[in-house]
């Protein structure tokens, strides 16, 4: 067993040799290094990540690779565990020297890296949602997804259309329910919107009645929004429903998946939540600039995988493109050189909105990236 | 010679510090010595687990809440006050071994499940708080920790040293600091073992009821023996948050008790290079078979039963015990 173990640690040893030694040639591949949550509780976010990366990394290298070089996707499985996640992070810029990171599912995981990644000057281009990772600005970190600021905000802009001033707001103690909570209590009141009742529920509760029914019992409240992400927003929203709560009510883009609606069933009808134009591809208008990009994405993936597509992977999708379009606009993968490029990407079209980057800002999505979708008849409808 | 090798009391330390100084020769790249380095902090750790798993006899769940709660001092104090690491993770050690001694001093009289669920308990309420603290803990994300240094001198795996004329890589320095804390550790723990205070706790081990009617103070040592241990676990958790550079409660959670727990049991009870070994290969074992990520999680169960199920008093006793009865075999044929 021990013998067997060792044969497999000298070749694993050997390998590792390999890769320095072979140093850079001309047509050495461009390499991609990830670490997703592919398996464990955060699997239903690190799977279509990395079915998307696969499938584009194949897809650019039959069509020539970037800069006349094939890219190599190098990828670790970090479970939906940080220290694991950090410790992968290590062996992809010191042991596989990756040219750039497009990774990390979780916020815990991303931030558990970003210290030894920023060491180590390697881009990296984050698919976690809080806001925390890219704000305070970190020089080699990135992310492509929203920060649940801007969803915050863009519920709330949907809000004050509706003439709604008076909420109450139930969010998970989780990290993302947690980080959501105190961005909503900030956007509202910047935004001028009272929070009445903010309750919170553990994500392993089986029921919410208790918390609800103070919601439903202050007459004052206008409108409900959930902050919460996994099976707990659907039994919020079952709940709601058996309450009676007849208020306009809201959930967060955590929830904005198919999966969401067949969880929640009919009690979903008439939510609202913000969600990248993803789930949405056949509504958008014609001349609406991410049309083309989204409906392109939405088929081959639903065409290769054979399941239906979820905003998770669509980050995938804009980070990889991302990498890609910086690396060609550096011309090379002198790591400076794609950092400044990935800082000055201006108008990048990708399929969870327009990016424009700046050295204050490396998410570069606008709250209005967020469309507002409305359940109707059991699937989504947009909003104008 | 390999006889005499075995027997004397220190000479597992001298293989280990001869262990330690060799490995270097086989690591190519920093991340391998990343990879070395928290091999010996968890092996420090589970040293210090054996001394209450292995000798005294007692089981601790919760043991990865100490590691935690030296990790989250160090790591609050040192990023929000300001504090220097060294004193702090000093002090740390210390808060934990006072808390360890209120905590142990009632759950200790348990035996067996009870005393199992109730260290479980203390863990999973260590955990909780960390998770729900957020405003001074980061919370459920997290959160990051300043590197360990001395007089504004900073020990990071990505500077370089000269050291009495050398120039050694930060990694290489990580590495050497926490291979002299191994040692340390084992030190002190081979003379903790070796004194009366440990024929003290093996005789608790073997019977309690035998060790009391002799006129062993047995609650007095299996609290001292729980201290120590948690100390042990402070420090190094201590350690890791600055080696790691960010830490989420995930480190103070029941999974990393269990691996504790189960570095001790694969190891070998009671044999400290045993526990040391066990170390090795539960943090090493998730990297060597990354590759076929889709079976990783099967391969690692799999080599813990088959463990288990030939090996069950833990690798290092079991291949020693075979060593043995070879040369036995091999003295009687000459004879």
């Amino acid at each position: 067993m021990s013998k067997k173990l060792l044969r497999r640690g000298g070749l694993l040893a050997a390998t590792l040799a390999a890769g320095i030694f072979s140093g850079a040639q001309a047509a050495d591949p461009i390499k991609i290094g990830s670490f997703l949550s592919v398996t464990g509780p955060a699997s239903f976010l690190g799977d279509p990540e990395l079915k998307t990366l696969r499938m584009y990394v194949d897809k650019i290298n039959e069509e020539g690779g970037v800069l006349g070089r094939p890219l190599e996707l190098v990828h670790y499985d970090d479970e939906g565990n940080a220290s694991n996640a950090r410790n992968y992070a290590s062996r992809l810029v010191r042991a596989d020297r990756v040219d750039i990171i497009v990774g990390g599912s979780t916020t815990g995981a991303t931030m558990a890296a970003v210290p030894l990644i920023e060491q180590s000057r390697t881009p990296f281009i984050s698919l976690a949602g809080a806001v925390v990772i890219t704000d305070p600005v970190k020089p080699w970190v990135f992310k492509t997804p929203q920060s649940d600021r801007l969803a915050a905000e863009r519920v709330m802009q949907d809000m004050q259309e509706r003439g709604i001033t008076k909420i109450g707001l139930i969010s998970g103690t989780g990290g993302f329910g947690r980080s959501g909570r105190e961005q909503t209590q900030q956007v509202a009141e910047a935004m001028g919107i009272q929070i009445l009742e903010d309750v919170t529920y553990s994500p392993s509760d089986t029921d919410m009645t208790a918390q609800l029914t103070r919601i439903r019992n202050n007459q004052d409240i206008e409108a409900v929004f959930n902050f919460g992400f996994g099976q707990s927003p659907a039994i919020v929203t079952r709940n709601f429903a058996q309450l009676g709560i007849d208020r306009p009510f809201y959930q967060s883009h955590g929830v904005a998946s198919n999966s969401f609606l067949d969880l929640a069933g009919s009690a979903a009808e008439g939510l609202r939540l913000p969600a990248s134009p993803i789930l949405v591809p056949d509504s958008l208008a014609d001349d609406d600039p991410q049309k083309t990009i989204v409906q392109a994405y939405v088929d081959a993936y639903e065409a290769r995988w054979n399941e239906s597509v979820s905003t998770f992977g669509g980050y995938a999708y804009d980070g990889l493109m991302l990498a890609v379009a910086a690396i060609e606009e550096a011309g090379s993968t002198d790591r400076e050189a794609v950092r400044q490029a990935l800082e000055n990407i201006q108008g990048h079209v990708g399929v969870t909105g327009i990016f424009n980057m700046s050295p204050n800002d490396h998410n570069g999505l606008a709250a209005d990236s967020f469309r507002i979708l409305e359940v109707v008849d059991g699937g989504w409808k947009l909003i104008e | 010679m390999l006889k005499s090798l075995t027997q004397h009391r220190l000479s597992g330390l001298a293989l280990l510090a001869i262990i330690i100084l060799l490995v270097p020769a086989f690591l190519n790249n920093p991340f391998q010595y990343d990879m070395a380095t928290l091999v010996l902090i968890y092996a420090t750790t589970v040293v210090g687990l054996n001394l209450l798993v292995g000798y005294a006899g007692q089981i601790s769940l919760g043991h990865a809440g100490f590691f935690g709660m030296g990790a989250y001092f160090s790591a609050v104090m040192t990023s929000r006050f300001d504090w220097s690491p060294v004193p702090t993770l000093i002090l740390g050690a210390a808060l934990v071994g006072l808390v360890a001694y209120i905590v142990g001093r009632p759950i200790l009289r348990l035996k067996g499940y009870y005393l199992g669920m109730a260290t479980l308990a203390m863990g999973f309420i260590i955990y909780i708080t960390l998770n729900n603290e957020g405003w001074l803990t980061g919370g459920p994300d997290g959160m990051p920790v300043p590197g360990l240094s001395i007089f504004g001198w900073e020990l990071s795996t990505f500077n370089t040293y000269s050291f009495l004329g050398m120039e050694i890589s930060g990694s290489l320095a990580w590495y050497w600091l926490m291979g002299v804390m191994l040692i340390l550790g084992v030190w002190i723990a081979q003379n903790l073992i070796d004194s009366p205070i440990g024929r003290a706790l093996r005789s608790v081990h073997g019977s309690e009821v035998a060790a009391s009617v002799v006129g062993v103070d047995t609650p007095k040592f299996k609290n001292l023996v729980f201290v120590v241990s948690a100390i042990y676990a402070s420090l190094m958790g201590s350690l890791y948050a600055h080696f790691q550079g960010f830490i989420t409660p995930e480190s103070a959670g029941f999974m990393e008790s269990i691996i504790f727990v189960t570095m001790v049991v694969l190891g070998g009870m009671g044999s400290t290079l045993g526990v040391i070994f066990g170390a090795a290969l539960l943090t090493l074992l998730p990297q060597l078979l990354a590759d076929f990520h889709d079976y990783e999680m099967m391969m690692f169960g799999l080599i813990l039963m088959l463990t288990m199920i030939f090996m069950p008093k833990g690798l290092l006793p079991t291949t020693q015990a075979f060593i043995r009865k070879k040369l036995h075999k091999k003295a009687e044929d000459k004879a």
